[in-house]
């Protein structure tokens, strides 16, 4: 049984054409599935559509067998955390995830109590009394989660989380977040643009690009099998070729294109294996270092062992593509 | 900080002496002790100011003017706070149109817009003198009250109304709750100088007062075409108080002066 239910949803903002056309997207009750794709792919606009803060041109919403399209934001039971958090500015950590409760009625014993565990949830019980100003951007965030939370919503939607804070303290969250969901067993519509983060968190990712759906499937299917070449781009596979870049290996019968991660494309001296090439620029990465080489077939990316010789920008070397270390895009696909 | 230039410290002292000596001036009349208004007073006393006080067409009218002013800027903010909260929230078609429409108060001359609520409120609709004097206030101070609240709305994160709203609260709620307690600071800020505003305004109510019911600054216009005492620099020195001490309060509480 499939708790949400995005059914032919097509949503447009102001005057602007369709930002969001004909979306189907089923999610399971306790599933943790991302929306993944660069900004102004219609990602928040669905979330918002799901929300209630939008109301969409065509299609339904069906949230556990009911049909809410046409119920009003605020009688959705469904929690949103906002990229800026959006937190009450005048209302202390404690006030800000009292207030759904507030509105909501619910007595004085039973308020403090929820408020006081779901703060503790995020690890904020010592911070209750603080106003928003005077908290740090991960603790805000923590906020923001702990005020969304406490309404036990019937699905919480998340839009770049953690987008605004630094990289430690992101992967930090990301943890955290995936424990949340998993103790609570909420159901998770998260926004992103960072493959990182879709990949580490979610049961399932949506790509999206320019309002529709590229694909969708599990972290694996998507990092391993990308549907498209779109799909394979953005999940890293730097050199994407179809089969008129004439590349010299055997083309895969039913390809439309073959895509490599740098990683998967070593970098050797010259004449040691397949391609010959000049280097344009390397990045040292740590583990290994990466090169843009140009060759006949146009530039690739490539990287080599952080132990090998270094060559500098205008060495002569030789790249390797293999067949077997390509994702294969079938045909069929939008472009 | 750079050292202030020799011109530069000039400048500043004769742009202090042209903004405060006129007021040192009425201020020094208004405490004489002689007959008629006069700079340098030869003697100093009390006198004028216990004087003023006890004049019963100034305490009417300042019963007047304390009245329209609180009332028309009470409806001022009524109007003006959800035609502010509009305008930057939702998509009102026209927007600038409004925008440009709320200035024109501003723009133009108090005698035009005087003599316009005269010919309306007064003689089509034969309002009566309070009444009037309220609506044509309330007119004069909405252009105050939007820009003002405007500001404040500006500085204040959008999707915190949204937030509420996923949280449970109607759009209704959402303004009372979370919006309003945000720009308290703006709308004290817009009711001080909208209430300053009505209390010093000279050319609308000029055409608005009738027989018996004036103004205070009408009321003081007029009794300086019949007598030449210090009474109106006394009077003018207690209305200069009273609104230094209006506005530090409310500095001092609430910190408006980001807003105006």
């Amino acid at each position: 049984m499939h708790h949400l239910e995005l059914q032919g949803l097509t949503l447009a903002y102001g005057k602007a054409g369709a930002a969001v056309q004909d979306l189907h997207l089923s999610v399971a009750q306790g599933e943790l599935v991302s929306l993944l794709g660069p900004s102004g792919c219609g990602k928040t606009t669905t979330m918002r559509a799901v929300a209630g803060l939008l109301t969409p041109l065509a299609g339904r919403i069906v949230l556990a067998g009911q049909d809410i399209t046409r119920v009003p934001a605020n009688r959705r039971d469904i929690g949103l955390v906002f990229q800026s958090y959006a937190l009450f500015p005048h209302l202390s950590a404690f006030e800000n995830v009292a207030f759904g409760l507030r509105l909501r009625k619910v007595g004085v014993t039973e308020l403090r109590e929820r408020v006081t565990e779901a703060l503790r949830s995020v690890g904020l019980e010592d911070f209750a009394a603080r106003l928003p100003a005077n908290l740090s951007g991960g603790q805000q965030q923590r906020v923001a989660l702990a005020r969304a939370i406490v309404l036990r919503p019937r699905l919480l939607l998340l839009d770049e989380p953690l987008s605004n804070l630094d990289a430690k303290l992101r992967v930090e969250m990301r943890a955290e977040l995936r424990r949340l969901q998993r103790q609570l067993g909420i159901t998770m519509l998260y926004v992103t643009h960072d493959q990182d983060e879709a990949l580490s968190l979610s049961d399932r990712i949506v790509v999206m690009r320019a309002g529709r759906i590229e694909q969708c499937g599990t972290p694996e299917e998507v990092w391993h099998r990308p549907a498209t070449a779109f799909v394979a781009s953005f999940m890293g596979c730097d050199n994407v070729f179809d089969a008129a870049a004439g590349l010299p290996l055997p083309w895969p019968e039913g390809a439309s294109h073959l895509a490599w991660r740098p990683q998967a494309v070593p970098v050797r001296a010259e004449g040691e294996i397949g391609l010959r090439g000049t280097v344009l620029a390397r990045s040292y990465l740590g583990e290994h270092v990466e090169y843009l080489v140009q060759t006949a077939h146009g530039k690739i990316k490539g990287s080599a062992p952080a132990s090998a010789p270094p060559w500098l920008e205008g060495a002569a070397v030789s790249i390797g593509l293999d067949v077997a270390a390509a994702a294969v895009i079938p045909p069929g696909t939008r472009t | 900080m750079n050292r202030l230039s020799r011109g530069a410290l000039l400048m500043l002292v004769l742009a202090l002496a042209f903004l405060v000596g006129p007021f040192v001036v009425v201020f020094l009349a208004g405490f004489s002790g002689g007959e008629s208004l006069k700079f340098p007073p030869e003697t100093y006393s009390w006198r004028w100011v216990r004087h003023v006080l006890e004049v019963e067409a100034f305490q009417r009218s300042l019963v007047t003017s304390l009245w329209v002013g609180f009332g028309s800027t009470f409806s001022a903010l009524v109007l003006g706070v959800p035609v502010a909260y509009a305008l930057s929230r939702f998509q009102v078609p026209g927007r600038e149109w409004v925008r440009t429409a709320l200035t024109l108060p501003l723009v133009v001359p108090g005698i035009i817009v005087g003599l316009a609520l005269l010919n309306h409120m007064v003689l089509l609709y034969d309002l009566p003198v309070t009444a009037s004097l309220l609506v044509g206030h309330t007119a004069l101070l909405l252009p105050y009250t939007v820009r003002v609240v405007s500001s404040s709305l500006a500085n204040l994160r959008v999707d915190i109304d949204d937030a509420a709203v996923t949280l449970g609260a109607t759009r209704l709620q959402a303004f009372f709750k979370v919006v309003l307690p945000n720009i308290r600071a703006g709308v004290a800020a817009a009711f001080v100088l909208a209430f300053i505003t009505s209390f010093n305004q000279v050319p609308v109510s000029l055409f608005l007062t009738g027989p018996g019911v004036s103004t205070l600054p009408i009321e003081m216009m007029a009794y300086m075409e019949t007598s030449y005492d210090p009474s109106i620099a006394a009077l003018s020195t207690l209305l200069v108080a009273f609104t230094i001490v209006l506005v530090a309060v409310t500095e001092k509480v609430l910190g408006i002066s980001k807003y105006v």
